[in-house]
């Protein structure tokens, strides 16, 4: 059987073209936010609040909680809110309590699921939380629709605000001064990082959330010198990358997290020697 | 009625005090510059005028049909610019966005705008050009466009020559000072460069012992006579190593 025999077969199952929708959704979704946090050096708030993502699956999970996303959404936007308010205060500098939060959240969050354990197979739990598992491909109708409606309202409101997200993004003094309410835009951003990146867990799993936000953006930049085709390039490099990544580990059995973040560093050492050749 | 007026403020922050109870105020067409040492209160009064910090003590108040936020700034580079992946364009349309309101998207009297901000500055051959690839003095045009983009009645510039090169600092100030003449665009300039004071109709020296003033009676104040003695020693100096660079080259 060749490959796209092989391929067509898998996509004949609906949680084979399920794993697609959301992967292409929530890899378009990272990738837009992901050049304004690049700009913004806050690369590492994708890292921080995918930790505190994972600490709140902990809790979750020892409430035995119906539907977990109640409790983790609300938890990570709230923390979302306060790493943007901390990284204002000058006592704890941002990147200090990004770290801080980080760390925290994620032994905590491993501390709680193993006193607190019902389940047989514990490492395996969380070794899923963390590299994304299987998960993607035991996705139910009502997940997908979630994911997608969530994608479609972050997608319009970037699309909606994109040219205020890049005024803020540019320059917050003079955005402020000249009557944007930056402070506005930055929870915005956060918020919808937030909400990102609790999507994103069932994908690649906690650890490699940044990679979906970080990766396509370096490449973009590496090609293109303007921010809106520097955001074009962006999303579509991410949904190219994500589509191969999910079809990658369908065909070899890798991990599909790690398959995905893996085409996208190749993605990116392409970008980056098209450069240098250029330069 | 003068366009900004400044009572009694108190400017530090958290409980350092840099300058006691300031009083001046600004008319419309004045060119205002702004002097005195680092670390002097400069740049937190400019956030005071800006709004975007509050004054420990006294208020800053708006006059003549001026409106908190149609301030013209243009701010210092941070380091997030220096690397951004923006073209020409972009940068000055996004100084149209105050007046966006909720609107998402750009109308033509933005754009239009935009263009004839280029045009006025000499940059419109450069507008889909990168940012970060510019000249020193390019990139300040570009930011100079941007806020005439945002307000035609006051410019507040916060160093505007520091990393250029002589002559594009000339150009520069040449630059502000036609933008004050014929359009009759208020200037407020933080410098600590006194050529800068050359253009200025108001001076005022912030520091332990504060000065308002014209630039006439500044000149003949003790602070004014001492700023430009230090001054004359630092051009006289910056002049001579200038000479032996030009040399170095001819050969």
């Amino acid at each position: 059987m060749n490959i796209l025999e092989t391929l067509g077969m898998y996509l004949s199952y609906p949680f084979v073209r399920y794993a697609l929708i959301v992967g292409v959704l929530i890899a378009l979704c990272s990738s837009l936010l992901g050049v304004t946090l690049v700009l913004k050096r806050f690369s590492f708030i994708g890292d921080g609040l995918s930790h505190v993502a994972f600490g709140a699956f902990a809790i979750a999970a020892v409430l035995e909680v119906s539907n977990e996303m109640l409790v983790v959404l609300p938890l990570t936007v709230l923390c979302a809110v306060l790493l943007l308010r901390m990284g204002q205060n000058t006592k704890i500098r941002g990147d200090a309590a990004i770290a801080m939060l980080s760390v925290g959240a994620l032994a905590i969050g491993y501390l709680l699921m193993n006193i607190f354990s019902t389940s047989s197979n514990l490492s395996g739990d969380v070794c899923s939380s963390l590299f994304g598992s299987t998960s993607i491909l035991t996705l139910t109708l009502g997940e997908v629709i979630l994911c997608v409606v969530l994608s479609v309202i972050v997608i319009a409101v970037f699309v909606f605000f994109y040219h205020k997200i890049f005024a803020v993004t540019f320059d917050e003094s003079f955005a402020q001064a000249t009557g944007t309410d930056a402070k506005k835009y930055n929870l915005m951003i956060a918020v919808i990082v937030a909400v990102i990146i609790v999507l994103a867990m069932n994908l690649v799993g906690s650890l490699l959330i940044s990679a979906l936000i970080i990766f396509p953006a370096l490449s973009a930049m590496r090609l293109f010198r303007s921010f809106l085709s520097v955001t074009i390039c962006s999303a579509i490099l991410s949904v190219c990358c994500a589509l191969i990544g999910i079809l990658g580990s369908i065909l070899w059995a890798t991990p599909v997290g790690s398959t995905i973040v893996a085409v996208d560093i190749a993605a990116f050492l392409i970008c980056w020697l098209i450069d240098r050749v250029r330069a | 009625m003068a366009l900004i007026t400044c009572r009694g403020l108190t400017l530090g922050y958290e409980g350092t005090v840099l300058v006691e109870n300031l009083h001046f105020s600004i008319g419309a067409g004045d060119y205002l510059c702004i002097v005195g040492e680092n670390g002097s209160g400069k740049s937190t009064l400019i956030r005071t005028l800006l709004h975007l910090q509050e004054p420990m003590k006294g208020e800053v108040i708006e006059g003549d049909g001026l409106r908190r936020n149609e301030i013209g700034y243009l701010p210092q580079q941070t380091l997030i610019q220096r690397d951004f992946p923006a073209s020409v364009r972009e940068i000055v349309l996004s100084g149209c966005q105050g007046r966006m309101g909720f609107r998402p998207f750009y109308g033509p009297q933005e754009k239009e705008l935009a263009a004839r901000s280029m045009e006025q500055l000499g940059i419109a051959d450069l507008r889909r050009r990168c940012y970060r690839e510019l000249s020193g003095g390019q990139q300040q045009r570009v930011l100079l466009a941007r806020a005439l983009c945002a307000t035609r009645k006051v410019l507040l510039l916060d160093e505007p020559i520091s990393g250029l090169d002589p002559k594009a600092a000339m150009d520069m100030y040449e630059l502000i000072a036609a933008l004050n003449r014929d359009e009759k665009i208020t200037i407020i300039m933080v410098s600590h460069d006194m050529t800068s004071i050359r253009y200025a109709t108001h001076i005022l020296h912030v520091g332990d012992e504060w000065f308002y003033g014209t630039r006439e009676e500044y000149l003949q104040s003790p602070a004014g006579i001492y700023f430009a003695g230090v001054h004359a020693e630092e051009t006289a100096a910056a002049e001579s190593s200038a000479e032996e660079q030009e040399g170095g080259e001819e050969e």
